[in-house]
């Protein structure tokens, strides 16, 4: 039911502006470079040392010394640049980046994020998702509504390991699209074709309402 | 110029014993100190803690060491993509102390610059700042971290000279300049030595200063993990 990852992606893409440098996850924020609205200007940010990340290189021209964040081949843009692991990171904990686009496992209505840890399973670790969340003003969160037994993932209260607290502005998932203030979620979008009766039954956490909600332009 | 280059990597890694704490640049299988970890599996040094930002693969980079049971404890912000690790990890034989990444890079930073601590403001409220001094500045809370105190710093760079100047190259860059200002001994290793003079100082990326041992390294695979293209139109 609902959007697709492209689509969410899509929809996420709407909130970049102009001039804005971002920060792009592994999995579904990564599609967002495929949606920039036209006529703006914006940056991508990898943390292991890249600004100005571009598309994959062309078949024969990958290059092992040239990877994002998810150790995947990638090209540097003109005007690009490369740096090391610290200077990444004082652009992100030092607010020098915009937009922070992540998935996550759970959300809570107070703007607590999960996405690392399952306990009693393989832990593969934070990588860089802690000092994103604990630094950038705009963190948008890109995920699926509910998980595969139909639970839902935003919540009053996380019940897994926290990636960050109280850090998540919107989230964007196959059904909606939330704002994550004064400490509970307020509707401001549905998915086409899904009813805000739909969305109510599948958040557990608070949901405020507000008059008419409109549904997504994609 | 003070000379600091060494034959080979057998002569690089002198003085590396049982128990010693390592740092070893790299991020993925990008940058990694191919060379070096090659001579530390030949050596059969065990009982190691080693300080990387991940752990190779199974048959690749670190993961050359854990297939030889040589790491005791791995320092890391994501240890992904290796099985063998993940058998170790589960079955207690290995201890794994998993941090944010910048906080990793930054401790690596401070470790060289001669600052003991600092406060970061990743993991607040999580389980990484437990037991940690926390603390408030405007409104805003942060955690301590440390400083590192590695024996060796193991890293690679595109392009050094015999005064241990050292040029990165694109992403392989990563973890490779804090970790070489870090090391009590770092021994870099390099895809071409040149002479001195024949870098440009304007470009050089770590000073000399900070290099105690480098060499000409060989036969460098270069591997990649995701291959992922654009297909000819």
């Amino acid at each position: 039911m609902g959007l697709s990852k492209q689509e969410i992606a899509q929809r996420i893409a709407q909130e970049l502006r102009d001039k804005w440098y971002v920060n792009l996850g592994i999995g579904i924020p990564t599609l967002v470079a495929n949606y920039i609205p036209k006529g703006i200007e914006v940056e991508f940010q990898s943390e292991n040392g890249l600004l100005g990340m571009g598309p994959f290189p062309v078949e024969g021209t990958e290059d092992a010394d040239m990877i994002n964040a998810g150790k995947q081949t990638v090209t540097v843009l003109k005007g690009g640049s490369l740096f090391d692991s610290a200077t990444s990171f004082a652009m992100i904990r030092g607010q020098h980046v915009q937009l922070t686009v992540l998935g996550a496992m759970e959300v809570a209505q107070n703007g607590d994020i999960a996405n690392w840890k399952i306990p009693g399973r393989m832990v593969k670790g934070m990588g860089g998702a802690m000092d994103l969340v604990a630094s950038a003003e705009n963190i948008i969160v890109a995920m699926m509504h509910t998980n595969k037994r139909g639970e839902s993932k935003i919540l009053k209260e996380c019940s897994l390991p926290l990636t960050g607290v109280g850090c998540v502005t919107k989230v964007v998932t196959n059904l909606a699209v939330l704002e994550v203030k004064n400490g509970a979620f307020h509707l401001l979008e549905r998915a086409p074709g899904v009813s805000v009766e739909e969305i109510q039954e599948a958040t557990e956490g608070t949901l405020i309402i507000e008059g008419i909600i409109p549904e997504m332009k994609l | 110029m003070i000379n600091k280059v060494v034959e080979n990597a057998e002569k690089a890694l002198l003085g590396v014993t049982d128990g010693m704490t390592f740092m070893l640049g790299g991020f993925g299988l990008s940058g990694i100190p191919e060379n070096s970890i090659s001579e530390l599996v030949k050596l059969g040094v065990k009982e190691l803690t080693c300080i990387s930002n991940n752990a190779g693969v199974d048959d690749f980079g670190l993961g050359l060491l854990l297939q030889k049971r040589q790491i005791k404890k791995m320092i890391s912000s994501y240890v992904g993509e290796n099985d063998e690790f993940e058998r170790q990890m589960l079955s207690g034989e290995l201890e794994v102390d998993l941090i944010p990444q910048g906080t990793l890079a930054e401790r690596c930073r401070a470790t060289g610059a001669g600052i003991p601590a600092f406060y970061t403001p990743a993991g607040y409220g999580t389980e990484v700042a437990e037991g940690k001094e926390t603390r408030e500045f405007k409104g805003k809370m942060y955690v301590l971290e440390h400083a590192f105190e590695p024996e060796f710093a193991f890293v690679k760079a595109w392009k050094g000279d015999t005064a241990g100047n050292l040029i990165f190259k694109g992403t392989a860059r990563n973890f490779n300049p804090m970790m070489a200002m870090a090391g009590k001994i770092t021994v870099a290793e390099v895809e071409e030595l040149v002479a001195v003079g024949e870098l440009d100082p304007n470009q050089i990326h770590t000073p000399g200063i900070f290099v105690q041992r480098i060499f000409q390294g060989t036969a460098y695979e270069k591997r990649i993990e995701q291959r992922t293209v654009t297909p000819k139109s």
